[in-house]
């Protein structure tokens, strides 16, 4: 079964349908792409599965797990319990980061496992401080997000959203901050969260990290799919 | 065009001079008709006019001068300097006679003597009969006037707690329902104060007398004198007894003030026949004696400062995040409450406060302005964090979302703490505003920083050197704070940019 299952989805702004009849998978250890001009779409998708933007139409299911499917349809955006079992199932690392500009570096990666999972907030630093090692950035725990280079504070966002250990991981424009080095680092990270079961969906301009890590791709056009390939970076 | 400017000239210096000329055939008496009947009020028939027994003196001398009386409205504790500044000729407004006043300004002779009456509620007439049975009671009376001398020396000596009012009709008032144990003030208002307060009654000791004087700019000592000669006449002509027989006023102390005074010498001026009066203390002794009482005061101004900004970030936070994430009905409300505090003066929202619930809830005066300075503050409060909350980026706003924090923790744990930083420095400004408004609670009895200065002042007959210690006491007070907002500033604003 799919860890991702998004179906005939439409996402509409301003009276206008920027997503209409998208329709795809994704399995658990796949890298899925999503390329596209600029307005074509990509962010918008990344945006509805998880849950920030309301569907026109269409749903979207999470899982399978052990506390059941997640599934979002048309209507209001998920609140209470039901936005907490999305956040179980899919992390989002946003294209500026979005790290909490009033907080350290580790203070951003444990305050979700200790406010929304009630960890012990020794056990979650612990946990904070391996991921930014793991990431690279174990030096810069401490940094504020202002004081983060653009590559230092992609891996931060990834530890934040890996902190909650969700099977889905969402990136948007992961290597539009880093330059040709930074890519290819990000390139095998990303490889190593997928290889270890992790579905990751990662919307991008960029077909040169496509091709080192993606093992498929979905080219947009105009809010539709207008193409699907294997990648070459796949496994 | 040099012609026009000549002639311009020329019509300037003639109207001028016909506005001195006729300056000069009116006598401005200054007296604030707030004390009332039987000092002065607006006429209940025609209230651009002012009558009183003040008014009938004023009468007295202007026909005396050959002038014409004309009336102009001071506030009491305002009245010496007005005179020294020239505002009005002759100040009478039961203005009472002491040192002070005689060494900075033309003087009248006395022409009415008064007695000090301690009045209490008539439950309390066997235990308070004077000031020492007063200890650690709340004793009240009017500003700028002798009683607070005399109260001020009783707290030094009975413990008694001096309650300083704008006015002489609250006292009485607030003695009848409890908020004060007694007030000291001349026999004329505690009459009056006893008859609208039937649960009151003025007891018989004897707590000092006093006299009513009119006052003058120094340079005036020739219209004093004529003034003089012509209250002398009065008195022995018996237009003066007409005057307070008509306001219900003469006793037998004022025939005995009259000899005393028709005995003096023209020119002659004090108290006759009293006691000797204490010498006048220079402007820098009577700072220096204040300086402890003034030091209390500036305790007083920061403690109820920092109390109402307390309460002022606590309502601010709560109308601002009940404006940004309320439903209509609450948005409506609080929009409603936010333009009622700002859009009415905070000196009125006291008075209601203070005096205006008084038949519902007697509030203490202390409490009273902490609600209303906090209040009033928290309405302003709430439109600099409302604005705060809105210019945190809607990017931190998702980051908290996907990471499932619900409304509530994403306020406090993401949003609250970035919009504090950026509404940090205005609420510095306002806590600065806010030391220097409390000031206005004042007006409902609280002896603060200002009031504590005008007493001083007052008695010293200069605002001088008063104003420049008082004037320290609020930088000191506010310098370090806006040093200490910097700091936090610096410390927590880096990398929180709207």
């Amino acid at each position: 079964m799919s860890a991702l299952a998004v179906r005939d989805l439409q996402v509409g702004r301003g009276g206008r349908a920027v997503v209409q009849g998208v329709s795809f998978e994704a399995q658990p250890g796949e890298l899925l792409a999503l390329m596209g001009a600029s307005g074509s779409g990509k962010t918008t998708i990344l945006r509805a599965i998880a849950g920030l933007e309301p569907l026109a139409a269409g749903t979207i299911e999470l899982g399978p797990s052990d506390a059941g499917l997640v599934r979002l349809g048309p209507g209001p955006l998920p609140r209470g319990a039901a936005l907490r079992r999305l956040y179980a199932r899919v992390g989002m690392v946003f294209q500026f980061h979005n790290l909490f500009a009033h907080l350290s570096a580790v203070h951003n990666v444990w305050l979700a496992p200790v406010h929304v999972r009630g960890e012990a907030r020794d056990a979650a630093e612990r946990t904070a401080h391996r991921l930014l090692e793991e990431l690279g950035v174990g030096g810069r725990a401490e940094a504020r997000p202002h004081e983060l280079s653009g590559g230092e504070a992609q891996r931060v966002a990834i530890a934040r959203a890996l902190a909650m250990d969700p099977p889905v991981l969402l990136l948007d424009e992961p290597t539009a901050s880093l330059d040709p080095e930074r890519r290819a680092d990000l390139a095998r990270t990303v490889r190593t969260l997928v290889s270890g079961g992790r579905t990751v969906l990662a919307a991008t301009h960029d077909a040169e990290f496509v091709r080192g890590c993606a093992d498929r791709v979905l080219l947009l056009e105009a809010g539709r799919i207008a193409s699907e390939a294997l990648a070459e970076g796949g496994e | 065009m040099r012609a026009a400017l000549v002639a311009l000239a020329i019509a300037c210096g003639v109207s001028s001079a016909a506005l001195l000329a006729q300056a000069g055939a009116e006598l401005r008496f200054g007296g604030d008709a707030e004390g009332g009947a039987p000092f002065m009020e607006a006429d209940p028939n025609d209230t651009s006019r002012v009558v009183g027994f003040e008014v009938d003196i004023a009468a007295l001398l202007a026909a005396g001068l050959g002038r014409t009386p004309r009336f102009v409205q001071v506030g009491f504790s305002s009245l010496d300097p007005a005179v020294e500044r020239g505002d009005f000729d002759i100040g009478l407004s039961g203005i009472e006679d002491n040192p002070g006043r005689r060494a900075r300004l033309a003087v009248t002779v006395p022409y009415y003597e008064f007695r000090e009456v301690l009045t209490v509620r008539r439950a309390d007439v066997a235990r308070f009969r004077s000031l020492a049975d007063l200890r650690g009671r709340r004793v009240a009376t009017l500003g700028a006037t002798q009683a607070v001398e005399t109260l001020e020396r009783a707290r030094a000596e009975h413990g008694v707690e001096p309650v300083i009012y704008e006015d002489d009709v609250h006292p009485y008032t607030d003695l009848a329902v409890g908020r004060v144990d007694a007030v000291l003030l001349d026999a004329v208002l505690a009459e009056r104060g006893v008859r609208r307060n039937p649960a009151l009654a003025n007891q018989s000791t004897d707590m000092g007398v006093g006299h009513y004087v009119g006052i003058l700019a120094p340079r005036e000592a020739a219209l004093r004198d004529r003034a003089d000669a012509l209250l002398r006449a009065a008195m022995r002509d018996g237009r003066l007894q007409a005057i307070f027989t008509r306001w219900g006023m003469w006793n037998e102390d004022q025939p005995r003030l009259y000899e005393r005074v028709l005995a003096q010498a023209p020119g002659e001026s004090g108290v006759p026949g009293g006691p000797p009066p204490p010498t006048a203390e220079t402007a820098a002794a009577a700072t220096l004696r204040y300086l402890p009482a003034l030091f209390r005061a500036a305790l007083i101004t920061l403690a109820l400062s920092c109390l109402s900004m307390v309460l002022a970030v606590v309502s601010g936070m709560i109308i601002a995040t009940g404006r940004v994430y309320g439903g209509a009905v609450l948005r409506a409300a609080l929009t409603s409450w936010v333009e009622l505090l700002r859009g009415t003066p905070l000196l009125l929202q006291l008075f209601v406060l203070y005096f205006g619930l008084e038949a519902f809830v007697q509030l203490p005066a202390i409490v009273a302005a902490v609600l209303g300075l906090g209040l009033n503050y928290g309405a302003y409060e709430s439109e600099i964090y409302r604005g705060a909350l809105q210019a945190v980026p809607p990017g931190q706003l998702e980051a908290a979302r996907t990471l499932g924090f619900t409304d509530w923790q994403a306020l406090r744990l993401v949003r609250g703490p970035q919009a504090f930083k950026f509404a940090l420095a205005p609420m510095t400004n306002d806590f600065v505003a806010l030391l220097k408004d409390s000031s206005l609670v004042s007006m409902i009895t609280v002896v603060e920083l200002t009031k504590q200065t005008q007493i001083l002042a007052a008695n010293v007959g200069s605002w001088f050197l008063p104003g420049l210690v008082c004037a320290a006491m609020y930088l000191a007070l506010s310098l370090p704070l806006a040093r200490v907002a910097r700091r936090l500033e610096r410390r927590w604003g880096a990398g929180i940019h709207a």
